[in-house]
């Protein structure tokens, strides 16, 4: 009697254990997958050319260069705008607010931001500038990646913030200083390391952002530096190749898909580093 | 730790040189201080314009989806959620089919990734040797920094011909005789569809869940896994009976987080969905969902009842990813306070 109960036990035990190490399995799998194929395919279509030429037309040779100038110019305006909004409202959040009701609906709202679906962030810039400007332009997108930068340095500030000892601000405080001052000369410095994670954290979301891209920036096969006018972006392009019959444009689409994730896990792993160096300290 | 608000201090300080002798060395002139207290003063209000300004944006959101979403819902009305009409010539428009494939694809993805997330989250706490399970738990969350749209052309060029061709027939002859189950799994194999969708966002909710579960399963005391151990337990009745019952809430809350990334997911799915607005009872047969429909139609839609309509199905997929993102935070919130708490 107990020996088969033991028995049971023991069978159960090995079956859901294995089951964890199959789940366990499972995740691994598809990211060997994705990244092999993407690797794989992605190096066939990878060459100099991508760099210096532009999006070509159906049936003839060309590169992702206007794309990868549009996602460039875009993330890094939205990267300008978002991130000093993102820096000052976590530090609201975390020096001034901490426990003010405005401030607990304002970090309710902010994690509300951080996973709303960002083709609404293209909705709502669509409806603000769009609509009233008349036409699409690279400013409304780089308004739109600037609406998703925000909540995620926010966030991150607000954290790095409360890390930092309060003995160091009743310290600097205790020497007279002004209570700004010791938010920018000693807090923020102190938190310095994970507020810049915070931002890389930030430009890594929004460089393979695409849906709130395709109705504000739209799209662009030419070389464009004009913040008011349509400008490609590489997940747009890789959106618009992706979906077309066309055998040249799937190859160049795979090629911008293995460089956004390239920049996009070298980001996240530079932020992941350090981040750990900030632990071990 | 008691914070005392800086604005607290500063009536001490006032005093403090109202008392201090009139030429003490290196002192700051009244001067200084009131500059001080003026450039204070602004550093507090650009901080608080900020913090407005993240207000400012949801509150934006919501207007400018409503003044958007108003002619379809005037035009429409209530019937405009349940219609399954969507007829650019026409101009008729329901918002039935999108919200359909929203609701079961996201359904269909937590069906799959939960059970994973969780057993991802198990192995990682409990069953792999130390110095593999950071690796492991990098290799699972670089599966959350992979863009979305890498998924979908993923899954549109490499996933969809495969289960095309070796996966979904066998599906549909294995059950073409069995009742309901020939219905579920049934038609042409596309590779595309509902099924291929869910898959696909199950695969990129798993990182979520398996990362917030993981973390809710390292707040388990000790003690009380030494306790099951001790009285003879398996490892799986200690994770069974110990572990999943104190997090169970924390669980439910990643889960819901998981939820609302899927419900909105954009661009995974507008690859592999199919784009097309009907119900059908088969998974394997295409769907759209909200945003797939947004996605694929709005820089062609003509008119202003169809831009309308799309703002509309947009404006239902916010008040529907706020319900869903708003109750996980209370949850994660309220485990954050107990977790507090119990550490004071």
């Amino acid at each position: 009697m107990s020996q088969t109960l033991y028995l049971r036990r023991r069978v159960r035990n090995r079956f859901f254990l294995a089951l964890s190490v199959a789940a366990a399995g499972f995740g691994i799998g598809w990211l060997a997958l994705i990244l092999g194929t993407l690797l794989v395919r992605g190096a066939d279509g990878m060459s100099v050319t991508l760099f210096t030429q532009m999006t070509p037309p159906p049936g003839s040779n060309g590169g992702l260069a206007n794309a990868i100038l549009g996602s460039i110019v875009m993330s890094g305006l939205a990267v300008g705008i978002g991130t000093p909004v993102g820096i000052f409202a976590g530090t609201y959040l975390a020096e001034y607010g901490r426990h003010a009701r405005f401030a607990v609906i304002v970090r309710f709202v902010n994690d509300i931001l951080l996973s709303a679906p960002s083709i609404l962030v293209g909705l709502f810039i669509y409806e603000l500038f769009v609509i009233h400007m008349g036409h699409f332009s690279a400013l409304a997108g780089a308004a739109a990646l600037a609406v998703l930068v925000v909540p995620v340095v926010v966030r991150t500030t607000e954290n790095m913030l409360l890390l930092v000892p309060n003995t160091l601000r009743e310290a600097a405080a205790a020497l007279g200083t002004p209570p700004h001052f010791v938010i920018r000369t000693v807090t923020w410095r102190a938190a310095r390391a994970g507020i810049v994670t915070g931002i890389l954290l930030a430009i890594a979301r929004i460089s393979g952002e695409t849906a709130p891209l395709l109705f504000t920036a739209l799209n662009n096969q030419f070389w464009s530096t004009d913040l008011n006018a349509p400008m490609a972006s590489l997940p747009a392009i890789i959106f618009q190749f992706a979906m077309s019959p066309y055998e040249d444009w799937h190859k160049l689409a795979w090629a911008g898909a293995l460089l956004i994730t390239i920049t996009v896990l070298s980001l996240s792993v530079m932020a992941r580093i350090l981040e750990s160096t900030r632990m071990s300290q | 730790m008691i914070f005392t608000p800086w604005f607290v201090c500063k009536p001490g300080r006032e005093t403090i040189m109202a008392n201090a002798p009139p030429i003490a060395m290196g002192m700051p002139t009244s001067g200084t201080w009131e500059r001080f207290g003026r450039s204070d003063a602004r550093f507090r209000a650009l901080t608080l314009a900020a913090a407005c300004l993240v207000l400012l944006i949801f509150v934006g959101i919501i207007i400018a989806l409503g003044t958007g979403a108003w002619p379809a819902l005037k035009t429409f009305g209530v019937g405009f959620l349940t219609s399954t009409a969507w007829n650019p010539v026409t101009e008729r428009f329901g918002a039935f089919p999108a919200i359909y494939g929203t609701l079961v694809t996201s359904a269909l993805a937590m069906l799959i990734a939960v059970p994973v997330g969780i057993g991802i989250a198990i192995f990682l706490t409990e069953l792999c040797p130390r110095p593999l399970r950071r690796a492991v738990g990098i290799a699972i969350e670089l599966l959350a920094g992979i863009p979305s749209i890498i998924y979908g052309v993923w899954g549109l060029f490499v996933f969809a011909p495969f289960f095309q061709q070796f996966i979904q027939p066998r599906i549909v002859d294995a059950l073409s005789g069995i009742p309901l189950l020939s219905d579920v799994f049934a038609g042409p194999p596309y590779g595309i569809g509902i099924f291929t969708a869910s898959l696909i966002l199950s695969i990129m909710i798993l990182p979520f869940i398996s990362a917030v579960t993981r973390d809710v399963f390292e707040t388990v005391p000790p003690v009380l896994k030494e306790a099951a151990y001790g009285l003879g337990s398996t490892t799986w009745e200690v994770v069974w009976n110990v572990i999943l019952p104190y997090a169970r809430s924390g669980v439910v809350g990643g889960g819901m987080l998981a939820l609302g990334r899927a419900l909105g997911e954009t661009m995974a799915v507008t690859f592999v969905i199919g784009n097309a607005h009907r119900i059908a009872l088969s998974i394997f047969a295409p769907g759209t969902t909200i945003s797939a429909t947004i996605a694929n139609e709005f820089t062609e839609a003509l008119g202003d009842m169809y831009v309308s309509s799309l703002v509309a199905i947009g404006l239902i997929l916010f008040l529907i990813t706020f319900l869903v993102l708003a109750a996980a935070q209370l949850m994660l919130r309220s485990l954050e306070a107990r977790a507090g708490g119990r550490s004071q």
